[in-house]
């Protein structure tokens, strides 16, 4: 009975607590005045977004810049065409769309649609993300010859290309996958967009940049006046996908109209060191069968040794995610607790959100970048062993071809092809 | 022998590549399908939640914009129209006037008008407004709250995320649908379960 009559008293207290904090809300401290001059108040303005139609109008551009292209590489084979439709998206997607939207970032959105039942993907991300890819895959990198503007900026300023010796853009050539699925791994932990952080270009085409985003573009863009597009060549991980939609493209443009005639002329023509010469095929067959065999046998090998290491990242990995920093901050130290000058620290105090509910969080973030920097250290493993395996493998070829997956299809090697239709 | 390899060999490429095509444009249709489940006609963009703010002032230095685009917005219905304003005044100013030293702003970008005794209006220049949140941290914590930051998506670049948002300590800033892109104190309350309905 006694325990019945509390449960009562509790129950009226709280209802209590709840109008009194209602109405203490729904009033002001200090009422508005009732003016007796005739004062008219003015309206609290809210500028409006920018127009949605004109979204639609970025993606209608996108296709119309992808189909010239295709139009103007394979058909046309035209270096001056490609050119000009780069300027013009340097000009739209650049300077007009001054970045965003774009599809290297475009990534981290889609992953994020997949990962996050409260993030609904825009539908122009999506067909951004997708249109150059599904483009890629029955005609070459098309988008990287001329529709990007991250692209076409380092395109321009390409004056002096010199080639890179092969070890060097092999290993370089690393990069790009290893951005991608730290990308991934943080979209997918909810942690942040690195791409985007870490776009280089962005500051140039806004006229305005933090700091660290111009240095990042000015020097990308020193060093890109040697090498020819260092960012897409070795950083872009949106050029990861095209690569491996390239690589199987059905209609990849050529260097040659027609047939080859071995006259060497293109051999130095590409800045990106995309050409692949005639490799004849030396010993016999069917032991070349075999060590290729084993090469495929010591492949799960590299994938293990990847994922240990992966998993040995994790905890540096998961500081990148601030709800896991802050907690280890604090537990490390405690003493913060009490720096007027840490400003997530005081939030986090000021808001009175329990440490233990903070761990608990911490947690369970930790555990999903355990299972992520495994996947990731093993897909690492994976990229490396497959790269090797491709260094060390002959692939017979008798004519001077592009290789897909690296070709831009920027169509500078055709004008160097004496063969005519 | 070699010479009658050389079209098994061609086939068999071809064959490669057009089972790894398919498969990849297979991969391409699942991501697609994945995604379209959930996609949105309009866009999304980046708004602060103002009953979340905390006030720390890191939107006018995080902002990719400079000066940030986020400022200061001024809900007229919830200002009680004080004369000692603790939005617009120094904590012990030397007196209740417009001179520049009892100015909270540092940038001087609220405009103190009389009404009539013993009434003022603000009004802020949103031109001169660097989204400090000094004022809205006085009016929160000594007025109505009336004061508070918003981001102006006609200086917003909507950037794919926000850089604030990334650092807010108070995890105010979010995406929200781009045809409602305001979240503006008065009409927009702290329970927006119930605002719905």
């Amino acid at each position: 009975m006694n325990r019945f009559l509390k449960y009562i008293f509790f129950l009226v207290i709280l209802a209590f607590g709840t109008v009194n904090s209602m109405a203490a809300e729904s009033k002001q401290r200090f009422p508005k005045p009732e003016f007796a001059t005739g004062y008219s108040q003015p309206n609290t303005t809210a500028p409006a977004a920018r127009f949605q139609l004109l979204e639609y109008l970025d993606v209608t551009v996108l296709l119309a810049v992808m189909l010239i292209l295709t139009w103007l590489v394979l058909k046309k084979r035209s270096r001056r065409g490609v050119f000009w439709v780069s300027a013009f998206s340097l000009l739209y997607f650049g300077w007009y769309r001054e970045g965003c939207i774009c599809a290297v970032g475009s990534v981290q959105n889609v992953v994020l649609g997949i990962v996050d039942p409260t993030y609904a993907i825009p539908v122009t991300a999506l067909i951004f993300f997708l249109l150059p890819l599904i483009f890629a895959l029955f005609a070459g990198r098309i988008f990287c010859a001329g529709a990007c503007p991250l692209g076409a900026i380092q395109d321009l300023i390409a004056f002096k290309p010199i080639e890179l010796p092969k070890w060097l853009q092999k290993v370089l050539g690393l990069i790009p996958f290893l951005y991608l699925g730290l990308a991934v791994l943080l979209v997918a932990t909810k942690s942040e967009f690195i791409i985007c952080r870490y776009d280089p270009f962005v500051g140039f085409f806004r006229w305005d940049a933090p700091f660290h985003m111009l240095v990042l573009g000015i020097l990308f863009l020193l060093v890109g006046v040697f090498v020819a597009r260092p960012y897409c060549r070795f950083f872009c991980p949106y050029g990861v996908l095209l690569g491996w939609m390239s690589r199987f493209s059905s209609h990849h443009m050529k260097i040659t109209p027609s047939a080859c005639i071995q006259c060497k002329l293109c051999a130095n023509s590409c800045p990106f060191g995309a050409i692949n010469e005639p490799v004849a095929e030396t010993g016999k067959r069917r032991s070349n069968v075999y060590r290729l065999m084993v090469y495929f046998l010591v492949l799960p090998f590299w994938i293990g040794i990847g994922g240990y290491a992966g998993s040995k990242m994790h905890v540096q990995l998961s500081r990148f995610n601030r709800t896991v920093y802050l907690a280890d901050l604090i537990i490390e130290h405690p003493e913060v607790k009490n720096d007027p000058n840490n400003i997530d620290v005081r939030t986090f105090m000021s808001l009175g959100k329990s440490m233990d509910k903070l761990i608990a969080e911490a947690v369970v973030i930790r555990k999903q970048f355990e299972t992520g920097s495994l996947i990731l250290g093993g897909f690492m493993g994976l990229v490396i062993g497959m790269s090797l395996i491709r260094l060390s493998t002959f692939r017979k070829r008798e004519d001077w071809e592009p290789d897909q997956t690296n070709c831009l299809s920027c169509a500078r090697c055709m004008p160097y092809c004496p063969v005519k239709e | 022998m070699q010479d009658n390899s050389e079209p098994k060999n061609i086939e068999r490429r071809r064959f490669i590549r057009n089972g790894m095509q398919l498969a990849l444009a297979g991969t391409l249709v699942g991501v697609a399908a994945l995604s379209v489940k959930k996609t949105r006609a309009s866009g999304m963009v980046w708004q602060i939640d103002p009953f979340k703010c905390v006030q720390c002032g890191r939107c006018a230095t995080e902002c990719v914009r400079m000066p940030s685009a986020v400022k200061c917005v001024h809900a007229y219905n919830l200002c009680g129209y004080c004369d000692l304003c603790g939005g617009y005044l120094k904590p012990d100013p030397n007196a209740r006037s417009t001179a520049a030293e009892n100015q909270l702003c540092p940038t001087a970008a609220i405009q103190r008008r009389f009404i009539e005794d013993p009434f003022y209006e603000y009004v802020i220049d949103e031109n001169l407004c660097i989204g400090c949140a000094k004022c809205v941290a006085g009016c929160t914590s000594f007025g109505n709250g009336s004061l508070h930051l918003q981001i102006r998506h006609n200086l917003c670049k909507n950037c794919n995320e926000c850089a604030i948002a990334r650092v807010c300590p108070a995890e105010a800033i979010s995406r929200i649908p781009a045809d409602k892109p305001y979240q503006i104190k008065g009409g927009f309350r702290k329970t927006p379960a119930k605002d719905k309905g």
